[in-house]
């Protein structure tokens, strides 16, 4: 019987045991591993405020079972930060107001982190907004938080032309 | 949730036989099957994980020049395939329309398949279903029915297919390739699903411990690639099922129509492909008054099955905007608001 798996979380080795197989990643991360900025909106795949990079992909944690993922590289929102400097995202919500109660925060910094890795919105207004659908904001600072990825985006865009030129 | 026994195949045959005993289900992605597991919809006592099996994860050509998509390749990267999406712009275009960037990047090819319906009362265990507990009753039929089928729905059920993807698949003959006991098969997308008739809760052809490992394309379905649109009304622009949509593949020649493909999603218990309607579009011009003679052939048998009168009449005219964006040609790129009546593609009106 398998019960147990390893996950690589933001950069450390962990090896978790898994007597019940019934368990989230969202579930794990929370109550196992103590890393509660991943959130628990609706558990059922439709708020994003869970979400997190699995091999660099963003996914929902709450619809994606643990003991199915053994060996995944996981990243969650606190693998961001490197000690207090603030990742370019995480400056940038702030910058532009990307929240209020700050609740679905960490999965819309999650889901923007993926949607630059995919690299098909590039500078859109339009296509980041359908990019980052799949998170929902109670508060909706959807403004903010379009003005804060496109930012991000255009920093990208500006460096890689630089480094080009 | 119930509790269930993990088990983690290793080959396809380990797969096949894990599955065939009673109670078994494959979890892929689980983006359906948890979701269901967790409202004790589905109570399966054993999961077969079938994401780790070698092999089905791959994007290969056919000698007929179609091709092959494995089993596990995630909705997302198949839409993103530069080839594929260039092949199949409206299978794309349909993938890139459903749920939302995290949960295509995590579904896989045969879970969209076999998602199962979004009826609300299927999802809700305190309500009769026949679908979730054969002879039961159906709450939905003088419940909130506003989104249920038109087409193809009986007494017992009239739940739809939510897929997007399964759209312009059946539209374009797919092929679904199974693995059972008995060996491979292969079965056609479009026979894949039964309709409800009296026994709603037998939804596939597919027998227990049957597994989906691959979905062609046949060589002529690429045929369409210049003139194939998928358009979706939902009840909000993203990250919605479908209220009504449909796939629309033109293959003109000297400006006339030399062949159609049409199906609609959202309408019945299966991705509806439209044959009349096809045959009346082909050879035919492609303009306003023959995509209006073949919405209504398409809709031809259409009725509702409660507060739903509406989408008959959305679906005509959903079939018609779909021609015509289809016949003034594949964008380049598909749009930034994939499959939307509302994108602000040039020429598309939005009250058409
Ligand atoms: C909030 C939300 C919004 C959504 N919106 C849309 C939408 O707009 N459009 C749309 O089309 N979809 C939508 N979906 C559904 C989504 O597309 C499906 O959940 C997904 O495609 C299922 O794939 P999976 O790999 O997660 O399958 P799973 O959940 O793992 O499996 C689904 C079913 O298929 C079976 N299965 C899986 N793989 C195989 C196989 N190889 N052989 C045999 N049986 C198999 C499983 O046993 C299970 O019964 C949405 C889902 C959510 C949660
Ligand atoms: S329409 Fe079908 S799925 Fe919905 S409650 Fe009735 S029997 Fe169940
Ligand atoms: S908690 Fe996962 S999507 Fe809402
Ligand atoms: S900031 Fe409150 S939910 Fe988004």
């Amino acid at each position: 019987m398998i019960n147990s798996i390893s996950l690589t979380v933001n950069g450390v080795r962990r090896d978790i045991a898994l007597p019940d197989p019934r368990v989230t990643l969202l579930d794990l991360l929370r109550e196992q591993l103590d890393l509660t900025g991943t959130k628990k909106g609706c558990d059922r795949g439709q708020c994003g405020a869970c979400t997190i990079l699995v091999n660099g992909r963003r996914i929902n944690s709450c619809l994606a079972l643990a003991i199915s993922h053994n060996g995944a590289d996981i990243t969650t929102i606190e693998g961001l930060a490197q000690g207090e400097k603030l990742h370019p995202l995480q400056a940038a919500f702030i910058e532009h107001d990307g929240f209020q109660c700050g609740f679905c925060t960490p999965g819309q910094i999650m889901s923007a982190l993926g949607l630059i890795n995919e690299g098909q919105a590039g500078c859109d207004p339009e296509r980041i907004r359908e990019g980052m659908s799949g998170n929902l904001c109670r508060c909706s600072a959807y403004a903010g938080i379009t003005e804060a990825v496109l930012d991000v985006q255009r920093t990208l865009a500006a460096e890689k032309e630089r480094r080009v030129a | 949730m119930k509790s269930f026994d993990y088990v983690r195949p290793a080959s396809i045959p380990e797969a096949v036989s894990a599955a065939s005993a009673p109670g078994a289900a494959y979890l892929a992605a689980g983006t359906n099957l948890l979701d269901l597991m967790k409202g004790g919809v589905s109570r399966p006592d054993r999961l077969v994980d079938v994401t780790h099996l070698p092999g089905l994860d791959r994007i290969e050509p056919l000698a007929d020049g179609g091709v092959r998509i494995g089993a596990l390749v995630r909705n997302a990267d198949l839409a993103h395939d530069a080839s594929f999406a260039k092949a199949y712009p409206a299978v794309a275009e349909a993938l890139l329309s459903g749920a939302s960037a995290q949960l295509r990047n995590a579904a896989t090819v045969g879970g969209n398949l076999l998602q199962r319906t979004r009826c609300a009362y299927f999802y809700d265990v305190a309500s009769a279903c026949n679908r979730r507990v054969p002879g039961s009753g159906c709450d939905a039929r003088q419940g909130e029915n506003r989104l249920h089928a038109v087409l193809g729905w009986s007494d017992a059920c009239i739940a739809t297919h939510p897929s997007d993807f399964c759209v312009p698949l059946v539209a374009l003959d797919a092929v679904v390739e199974i693995e059972g006991k008995g060996g491979r098969r292969n079965v056609k997308l479009e026979d894949l699903y039964r309709l409800p008739a009296d026994a709603p809760e037998w939804e596939t052809v597919l027998e227990p411990g049957d597994l989906i490992v691959a979905l062609k394309l046949p060589g002529d379905a690429s045929d369409f690639a210049a003139h194939a649109r998928y358009l979706k009304v939902r009840e909000r622009t993203s990250y919605a099922f479908a209220i009504v949509s449909a796939a629309a593949c033109l293959r003109l020649e000297r400006g006339s129509i030399a062949e159609a493909r049409i199906a609609l999603g959202g309408v019945a218990a299966k991705p509806w492909r439209a044959h009349e309607a096809e045959k009346v579009l082909a050879g035919g011009a492609p303009n306003g008054e023959t995509f209006r003679r073949a919405a209504e052939a398409a809709l031809a048998g259409a009725k509702p099955s409660g507060d739903n009168q509406f989408k008959i009449e959305l679906a005509r005219r959903i079939v018609v905007r779909a021609l015509s964006l289809a016949a003034s040609g594949t964008p380049e790129r598909i749009p930034a608001l994939p499959a939307s009546p509302f994108s602000s593609v040039p020429g598309a009106l939005h009250d058409a």
